[in-house]
């Protein structure tokens, strides 16, 4: 579906919404991810809004672009942005992580728009990799899209995968790195070091667009950019905050795994109004 | 002297008339192409095969990614690597998601021989069968393993399907195959023999030998092992009062302790376990570890005479 495209000020304003509602989500069920999800939010939100071609009435259309969280545990952000973009009505957001559920506590295929499960890291980019071929095989224009998390590349399997995405030349495929630089016990140069990140991804054929993940002009170029690279796989390597939205959870490596209380919420949605 | 077939080179010509039949189909493998026969298809459809080099990780989720676009995705590399190089992808993406891939896995066992115990699977089936949504089949010989490859391609869902690497008899007068019932090779009520993959010959050969000594043994091809065929097993216990499971793989975890289970559920018979007991394999020749590690057709009769009762005997 040709969705109606947004404006950087509406999608300011709409990152906004999606922040709100995940501080909501999160204090409703009184667990989950917070710092993660708040940190990709204004890249998901332009990805969702601007660039992807999908039908939330026909979350299966066969020519739908296809988007995979790999870094399961920012899934607050995703059920968000599939609520605001009408793949399912708002009030299911508050079911988040409860018995019965079709918003587990990391994707899982009951929710709508969502194609694969994920939560156990670095497997993400082979499923979009998969997704990649199989519009190969079937001569489709559908393009590919997975949110990687940095702590997350620091899994064996990303390699495999970067590695064969590169030789397979897969130029419909684009993936987007939250580099927010924190992970669960620490700082990610503290625990394992990931730089030079951009040169990495290079060695192994990859197009490299490096951006601050905040800006939404510079997120927006940065898609339009990958839409015209041939033979080879994008990575977006986007500089975020983790909590970002948040000055009390902004870089604080403690709200990786940890709701906001109530207390913590109210705050939250006042920064946020 | 019955016909020899590598079950790996039925596995590839099965997969070439797929892949004539079913134009959805597409084939993974990691390296092994020649050694799974995954390269006949590879010759055929070059479009529709995707070589993922020695990583088994990328494999497996990017099956679940072919999957999600509607492929069915048939991959393969050695049982080892298949089961346990890439459990947790098996897992998550495979498993949990239900997706339509097969998993066909070839050199089980310890009949690899020469290659040793880093590449004898001992555990695959364990490791396969706790797996929620998996399906495992393990069949006999070379015409099975068209059956089972047909019946895979036919049902929707994961499956793990388990050959091996040497030539094997073909079984004659199986009957039938159906995916979930297992096959009754002979009649008789003093013991019960259930067996899987090559040991259907070693427990063909032993009920032989007893059948000479005046004890009728019912032998069972379980060449599904999820989903079990609870019945056929109820009917044994009941019947014969003691079961002998063989296979080609440790005592725990797999067919016997599938078996295991129901039986101590339902209906508890004595159950008596012939595979490899808390050990890794080694090299050799496939006939030489069997006898060493106690899997021959001469094992199974020892089974059999020391656990039937008197009575019986």
């Amino acid at each position: 579906m040709a969705n109606k495209q947004l404006t950087t000020e509406e999608l300011v304003v709409q990152a906004r919404q999606i922040r709100r509602l995940i501080i909501q989500m999160l204090a409703s069920a009184g667990s989950g991810h917070p710092g993660g999800s708040l940190s990709a939010t204004d890249l998901i939100t332009a990805l969702y809004f601007n660039v992807l071609r999908f039908n939330p009435g026909d979350p299966q259309w066969p020519d739908r672009d296809r988007f995979h969280m790999s870094k399961g545990h920012a899934c607050p952000l995703w059920y968000a942005v599939l609520a605001q973009t009408g793949y399912f009505p708002k009030e299911k957001l508050f079911t988040l992580r409860q018995f019965g559920s079709m918003l587990q506590g990391h994707p899982d295929r009951k929710t709508p728009g969502v194609e694969s499960a994920s939560g156990s890291l670095g497997q993400g980019l082979s499923i979009v990799l998969g997704m990649s071929l199989a519009a190969k095989v079937d001569k489709k224009d559908y393009r590919v899209y997975v949110l990687l998390g940095d702590g997350e590349v620091q899994e064996g399997n990303i390699w495999e995968a970067a590695m064969a995405c590169g030789h397979f030349a897969c130029s419909n495929l684009c993936a987007i790195l939250d580099f927010n630089g924190c992970q669960i016990d620490g700082r990610c140069e503290d625990i394992m070091g990931l730089e030079p990140l951009a040169a990495k991804w290079q060695a192994f054929g990859w197009h490299v667009i490096e951006i601050n993940g905040h800006d939404m002009q510079q997120i927006l170029a940065a898609y339009d950019q990958a839409k015209t690279i041939k033979n080879k796989p994008t990575i977006i390597i986007a500089r975020t905050v983790k909590g970002k939205g948040v000055s009390f959870m902004e870089g604080v490596v403690g709200f990786h795994g940890r709701a906001p209380t109530q207390e913590e919420a109210q705050r939250a949605l006042k920064e946020l109004a | 002297m019955a016909e020899q077939l590598y079950q790996r080179d039925v596995y590839g010509a099965t997969l070439v008339k797929l892949g004539l039949l079913d134009k959805n189909i597409v084939v993974l493998d990691a390296d092994l192409s020649s050694s799974t026969r995954t390269n006949l298809f590879a010759k055929q459809f070059p479009d529709r095969f995707f070589n993922f080099g020695v990583a088994e990780q990328n494999m497996m989720a990017a099956a679940a990614g072919l999957a999600s676009c509607g492929k069915t995705v048939f991959l393969s590399t050695f049982a080892v690597f298949a089961a346990g190089r890439a459990w947790d992808q098996v897992r998550v993406s495979i498993s949990y998601n239900n997706f339509n891939i097969k998993i066909v896995a070839t050199h089980a066992g310890i009949t690899v021989g020469p290659d040793g115990a880093s590449h004898q699977a001992l555990e695959d089936i364990a490791l396969m069968r706790v797996l929620a949504n998996m399906n495992i089949i393990v069949p006999c010989d070379g015409p099975q393993t068209e059956d089972a490859i047909m019946a895979a391609a036919d049902k929707p869902g994961p499956f793990y399907i388990r050959l091996g690497r040497s030539k094997v008899p073909t079984i004659e007068n199986k009957g039938e195959f159906k995916f979930g019932q297992a096959q009754l090779l002979t009649e008789g009520n003093d013991v019960a023999i259930v067996a899987c993959g090559i040991m259907v010959t070693e427990a063909l050969q032993a009920a032989k030998n007893l059948a000479a000594k005046g004890i009728k043994a019912r032998l069972i091809n379980m060449h599904t092992i999820r989903p079990l065929d609870n019945a056929i097993i109820f009917k044994a216990a009941k019947e014969t009062k003691l079961i002998i499971v063989c296979e080609e793989h440790n005592i725990i975890g797999g067919l016997a302790s599938s078996i295991d289970e129901v039986v101590a559920e339902n209906f508890p018979v004595k159950v008596i376990r012939v595979g490899v007991r808390n050990r890794f394999g080694q090299s050799g020749e496939p006939e030489e570890l069997l006898k060493e590690y106690n899997l021959s057709s001469l094992d199974i009769e020892k089974a059999v005479l020391a656990n039937i009762s008197q009575n019986k005997k």
